[in-house]
C-alpha cells in the first residue's frame, strides 16, 4: 500500500475565498453565518472562471472549480511530471445543480418544453463538478462523483485515498461542493425540522435547534507520497486512514447509540494503524441538530473509550454552517489546518453544556492540541442522511 | 415577430454568441462554429433564441447545412414571413 500525501488544499466557504481564510477566521472564533445562512458572499465566480464557464455550469461547480484551482496550484499539480491518465478526480455533492433544477423547472412550467435550456442536464447532474474539474485540469484517470448527502465529501476523499494507495492513480483531485441555499431546499429542510429556527449554529450546546444551511467547496490533492517527494511537491500532511459504514436504521435519524458511527471511527483508526490515544484532535460532524450531536458524542465515547473526554473536539459547522456534500471535504481541510497549527479551533457559540454531552468541545477560543511531542493526528467525522458514516484520519507533516 | 434585415440578424446572432461566452472580437459573419468555442448545445440555444425572436424554427436536420454565422442569417432570412 502506498502512503497518501496531501499536497494541495483549496476551499471556498462562508468564511471567505481560499483555504487560509477558513482556518484563520475559524481559529479566531469568527463565524461566516449571516442572517441564519452560510453563504459564500465574498465569492464572485467571474473572478475565477471564464464567462463561458460561469454561464454553462451551476454554482456548485463554480465553487468546485475555484477551490480546485487553489488546491492544484498549491500542489503544483499542473506542472507535475505525471501522465495525466494517472490522475483521478472524485467530487462529492449532496444534491448537485439544485438551483439549475429549480430554475429550469419553473422555466418548463411557464414556457414549455421547447424553452428548457440545452445546458440544463450538464449543469444539474451531480457528477458535473467532477467532469468540469477533469476538463479544466486535464485529469484523465478515474473520475466520478460521490453522492451520500452530508458524507459525500468525506466519501470522495476516502475513496480517492484508496485509489492512490492501491496505485490506481498517482494523484487524485478530491473534494466536495454544494450550493443548495435555494427556495425548495430551504423549505424542505425546514419542514422536516432539520434546520435551525433560530438561525444559530451551536453544536453540542443545550440550546441547539438544528443546522444552518451553508454552501461552498473544498478540494484536496492526494498524491502517492513517494512520487510527491521525488517531484518536490509541498507535503502538507497525510491521509492515513478511512473508515465507512452504514447505520441501516432510519433514512434521516442517526442510530441513537452511534454504533454505526463508532464502527466507522474504529475502522479509520485501524486503517491508520493507531490507537485512540494517538488522536490529538477530533473534527466533529457536529451539525447542531439535537439528534446528531448526542449520537455523535456517544459514538466518540464508544470508539475512543476513556480517551474521548481528553481529546479536543470541535465543529467547523459552528463557523460556516452545514455545507452538506461539501462538508466532509472542507472539514478534512480544516482538520489538516488545525493539526498543522497544533491548535483546535473553537466550537463557536458553545456556551451551555447539555446533559450527557460531556466531551471537550473547545468552548470560547482555540486551544493547543495535547501533542507532547507526538505527531499531530486527527480524525474528521461525516455522517449523512441515508445512514452513511465516513471518517477520515489525517496526520500533519512534521 | 419582427421581420429583420440580414444586418440585424447578423448583429443578433453575433450578440447571442458573445452572450454564450465568445469574445466579441472573435465573432465575424464568416466565423465557423467549429473554429469558435461553440458546440451543439450552444447551437440548440441559438435556435431557441431565433425561434423566440423571429418565429423561425431551426430543426436538428437543418443544422447540417449551418456551419457559420452567415449560414444562420441566410437560413432565417429565407424563412421569415
Amino acid at each position: 500500500m502506498r502512503r497518501v500525501a496531501i499536497t494541495g488544499i483549496g476551499a471556498v466557504t462562508p468564511l471567505g475565498v481560499g483555504a487560509p481564510a477558513l482556518h484563520e477566521r475559524w481559529a479566531a472564533g469568527e463565524s461566516g453565518i449571516e442572517d441564519g445562512l452560510g453563504r459564500c458572499s465574498d465569492f464572485d465566480p467571474t473572478d475565477h472562471l471564464t464567462r463561458r464557464q460561469v454561464r454553462r455550469t451551476d454554482r456548485f461547480t463554480h465553487l468546485a472549480l475555484a477551490a480546485a484551482a487553489e488546491a492544484i496550484s498549491g500542489a503544483g499539480l499542473d506542472e507535475a511530471p505525471y501522465d495525466r491518465a494517472e490522475i483521478g478526480c472524485v467530487m462529492g455533492t449532496g444534491i448537485g445543480g439544485l438551483s439549475t433544477i429549480e430554475s429550469e423547472h419553473i422555466n418548463l412550467r411557464e414556457n414549455g418544453q421547447g424553452k428548457v435550456s440545452p445546458h440544463c442536464v450538464p449543469q444539474m447532474m451531480a457528477n458535473s463538478a467532477a467532469g468540469a474539474l477533469a476538463i479544466q485540469h486535464e485529469l484523465r484517470g478515474q473520475c466520478f462523483g460521490t453522492v451520500s448527502a452530508c458524507a459525500a465529501g468525506a466519501h470522495a476523499v476516502g475513496t480517492a485515498a484508496r485509489m492512490v494507495s492501491y496505485g490506481d492513480a498517482v494523484a487524485v483531485v478530491a473534494g466536495g461542493a454544494e450550493s443548495a441555499i435555494t427556495p425548495l431546499a430551504m423549505a424542505a429542510f425546514a419542514e422536516m425540522g432539520a434546520t435551525s429556527p433560530s438561525g444559530i449554529s451551536r453544536p453540542f450546546d443545550r440550546r441547539r435547534d438544528g443546522f444552518v444551511m451553508g454552501e461552498g467547496a473544498g478540494v484536496l490533492v492526494l498524491e502517492d507520497a513517494e512520487t510527491a517527494e521525488l517531484r518536490g511537491a509541498p507535503i502538507l500532511g497525510y491521509l492515513t486512514g478511512y473508515g465507512a459504514t452504514a447505520d441501516a436504521h432510519h433514512m434521516t435519524a442517526p442510530e441513537p447509540s452511534g454504533e454505526g458511527a463508532a464502527r466507522a471511527i474504529r475502522k479509520a483508526l485501524a486503517d491508520a494503524e493507531i490507537e485512540p490515544g494517538a488522536v490529538a484532535y477530533v473534527n466533529a460532524h457536529g451539525t447542531s441538530t439535537p439528534l446528531n450531536d448526542r449520537s455523535e458524542t456517544e459514538a466518540l465515547k464508544t470508539a475512543l473509550g476513556e480517551q474521548a473526554t481528553r481529546i479536543p473536539t470541535s465543529s467547523t459547522k459552528s463557523a460556516i454552517g452545514h455545507l452538506l456534500g461539501a462538508a466532509g471535504a472542507v472539514e478534512a481541510i480544516a482538520t489538516l489546518q488545525a493539526l498543522r497549527a497544533k491548535q483546535a479551533p473553537p466550537t463557536v457559540n458553545y456556551e451551555e453544556p447539555d446533559e450527557g454531552l460531556d466531551l471537550d468541545y473547545v468552548p470560547g477560543e482555540a486551544k493547543a492540541l495535547p501533542l507532547n511531542g507526538h505527531p499531530a493526528i486527527g480524525i474528521s467525522n461525516s455522517f449523512g442522511f441515508g445512514g452513511h458514516n465516513a471518517v477520515l484520519c489525517i496526520e500533519a507533516a512534521s | 415577430m419582427t421581420t429583420a434585415t440580414k444586418d440585424q440578424l447578423t448583429e443578433r446572432v453575433i450578440s447571442a454568441l458573445v452572450e454564450f461566452g465568445e469574445e466579441p472580437e472573435n465573432v465575424k459573419p464568416d466565423s465557423r462554429f467549429e473554429d469558435l468555442d461553440i458546440d451543439s448545445l450552444d447551437l440548440v440555444e441559438l435556435a431557441q433564441v431565433i425561434e423566440d425572436e423571429y418565429g423561425v424554427e431551426i430543426q436538428d436536420k437543418d443544422m447540417d447545412q449551418i456551419a457559420t454565422v452567415q449560414d444562420v442569417v441566410e437560413f432565417v432570412s429565407a424563412r421569415q414571413s
